[in-house]
């Protein structure tokens, strides 16, 4: 478990953190999300000691973390650096053996990631010769390849074209499904949909939301409802305790002032014929970022 | 959750550190063909410079005159002349004037004549027919000069290019190594793994080696060379300031190693190297330009041969010349070898504040903030 607890860190005048403190939990994908500029990757710099903080600390299962627990964490920096001329599986076998793997099994965990991450035939070809997808599929590699007990990964999808999202998703999940944290930051918020396990949203140097995904939507759900029936559904505005938001023929959708007034309705609509969908609105990523940072 | 114990982690030492990173920088230097293509035309060089040398330095044939009569006993004893006997002073004229003899020596018809001897040649006197069989005064020197003039000046600039060149090839390549990893940004990896600390030394120690490498191996190819044509007595006075010049690069470059980096650290682009590290370039140059310009005057070599940056150049200069006592290049080496240290910590402050800046130039005093 990663914890980072109360850290401060400016820029001169500026004030980059205030006070973050979030938690990355154990075998989940923690998304953090934030704008440009909101301090993500200073975060992530600190907790790897690139920089480090004015104040506050990282704790690795309540323990402040040392130079050479830092080799446990995989790391993939927002601006992508591998070196160009280098070829890709010997950089990946002088990367694993900088974090302190022997020889052997530095070679072993690069011919196994380039193989799955799809990139076995490139082995030998500098890594300026690849495809740009290419090159960040070797990025993650080069986060991957010394077996990390923690992950860290700024910006890991962006640049990735669908198929290698797929491939880079499913490396990443399988990482997170052997129990090792994994931190990611995207701007792609249906991505971090997708993928966390639990959701951490910054906004100027604050935490503004932390905690799992599914309590976030709880916490910030409407209670807007969706239905759709066979027949027409203008009925449902005389229902007490409902207002009609949005409507059109079959189709309307609602606010509940209780449970009983939108269960209500669905027993009159199954009552008047078919009922072809029925549910509660759930706010997006995206509506809850907003909602948040604004 | 809160066990504080963890698994042994079997991280690298920072010597270990060093060392990998350093590897890295060897093996793609190897890997550069510019880099391969370089030190080919400096190892010929050094190379063409001995053969040259060697053809230059060779004994020219003895004189040719045209000797007559009772002139062959004088003639003879010098034993510096290819001698030619002719039966008459006509004879002897006739071969002057063919061109087959550079001068004749017949008795003389001068009754005075203290040497009894006339010397015949073309159209100048032959000065060194003439100085040959001069009678000369006893001649005392009180401070004998221990090398040729023209050769001391080839030494000295011999050692200021190879100096020159070596310095700026190696520190060229580390400073664009430097801007490479922030470029490419990879210094973040590297900086989450090791300490910036073994990562400088790792690069100035990887590119000190080659270096240090080139430098031996021209030092060897020019000794084999000397021996192999029969330059020995050359090489025996050459010698030890060729190897005293290898030690003093052995600091030197650490030194100017270490200021590469450091100015080089401060900017992110490679189009901004050139301007960033031409301050240490100016300090590769001065001692360059002081030997070519300075080789005859023992008082500013003096200076020079303690300067940091140019004592590599200076002392082994001095030691060829035979200007240094037994003390002074030890002396100088512990000046140098401190200053090297001040300047890695120095460099090493620099470094590690410039690394993660991107964009725009770091400035100095930011960059020696702490």
């Amino acid at each position: 478990m990663l914890d980072i607890r109360g850290v401060n860190k400016r820029y001169g005048m500026r004030e980059v953190l205030t006070d973050v403190s979030f938690t990355v939990a154990d075998g989940r994908m923690t998304g953090f999300v934030g704008a440009n500029g909101a301090g993500k990757t200073t975060t992530m710099r600190i907790i790897l000691g690139v920089l480090s903080p004015d104040s506050g600390t990282v704790l690795i299962d309540g323990v402040p973390v040392t130079a050479s627990d830092r080799r446990r964490f995989g790391y993939m920096p927002e601006e992508r650096g591998l070196y160009p001329k280098m070829k890709v599986a010997e950089q990946l076998v002088y990367l694993a053996r900088l974090h302190g793997l022997s020889p052997a099994s530095a070679r072993r965990n690069t011919a196994d990631l380039l193989e799955r991450l799809g990139l076995g035939e490139r082995a030998r070809d500098t890594v300026e010769s690849l495809s740009l997808g290419n090159q960040q599929r070797a990025q993650i590699a080069a986060a991957l390849v010394h077996d990390p007990e923690f992950l860290v990964l700024d910006e890991p999808f962006s640049g990735l074209d669908p198929l290698a999202v797929e491939v880079v998703m499913s490396v990443l999940a399988g990482f997170a499904a052997q129990g090792a944290p994994v931190l990611f930051s995207s701007h792609q918020l249906d991505i971090v949909e997708r993928l966390c396990d639990d959701l951490v949203i910054i906004a100027d140097g604050e935490i503004r939301a932390n905690g799992s995904r599914d309590a976030l939507r709880e916490q910030h759900g409407s209670p807007r409802f969706e239905i759709r029936t066979a027949g027409d559904t203008g009925w449902i505005r005389t229902v007490p305790g409902i207002t009609v938001i949005d409507f059109d023929g079959d189709f309307a959708v609602f606010e509940a002032e209780t449970d009983t007034a939108s269960q209500d309705v669905l027993h009159r609509a199954v009552a008047l014929g078919a009922v072809h969908t029925f549910s509660q609105q759930r706010p997006t990523l995206a509506t809850i970022f907003k909602e948040v940072t604004s | 959750m809160t066990n504080a114990t963890r698994p042994v982690h079997t991280a690298p030492t920072f010597a270990q550190g060093v060392w990998l990173i350093s590897n890295r920088e060897i093996s793609a230097r190897l890997r550069s063909r510019s880099f391969l293509i370089a030190t080919g035309i400096l190892l010929l060089l050094s190379m063409a410079s001995v053969i040259v040398g060697s053809i230059v330095s060779q004994n020219p044939s003895l004189t040719k005159v045209a000797v007559v009569g009772t002139a062959l006993g004088v003639v003879e004893q010098t034993e510096a002349f290819d001698i030619v006997e002719a039966d008459t002073v006509a004879d002897a004229e006739a071969l002057v004037r063919a061109g087959t003899v550079d001068a004749a020596v017949v008795p003389s018809t001068n009754a005075d004549s203290r040497l009894g001897i006339t010397v015949i040649a073309l159209d100048s006197a032959p000065r060194e027919v003439l100085g040959t069989l001069s009678v000369s005064p006893d001649l005392k020197i009180l401070d004998p000069a221990q090398q040729d003039g023209f050769l001391a000046y080839l030494v000295a600039i011999g050692f200021g290019i190879i100096f020159l060149m070596s310095a700026t090839t190696f520190g060229a390549t580390i400073a664009q190594s430097v801007v490479e990893e922030k470029q490419t940004r990879i210094v973040e990896i590297l900086m989450s793994t090791i300490s910036v600390r073994a990562l400088l030394a790792g690069k100035v120690l990887g590119n000190s080696l080659m270096a240090f490498g080139q430098i031996v191996s021209i030092g060897l190819l020019v000794s084999i060379g000397l021996a192999v044509t029969g330059q020995r007595v050359l090489l025996a006075e050459v010698g030890p300031a060729i190897v005293w010049f290898a030690v003093f690069f052995a600091f030197g470059f650490v030194l100017l190693a270490a200021l590469y980096a450091a100015t080089a650290s401060m900017v992110s682009r490679q189009e901004d190297v050139g301007s960033a590290t031409s301050p240490v370039l100016f300090l590769v140059m001065i001692p360059y330009f002081m030997v070519v310009f300075f080789n005859d005057n023992p008082f500013v070599l003096a200076i020079m041969s303690y300067v940091p940056f140019s004592a590599p150049v200076g002392m082994p200069v001095r030691i060829f010349l035979g200007q240094a006592e037994w003390w002074e290049p030890v002396l100088s080496l512990v000046v140098l070898a401190l200053s090297t240290m001040v300047v890695i910590v120095i460099g090493s402050r620099i470094y590690s504040n410039a690394l993660l800046r991107m964009g725009a130039r770091v400035s100095l005093r930011e960059a020696l903030h702490r």
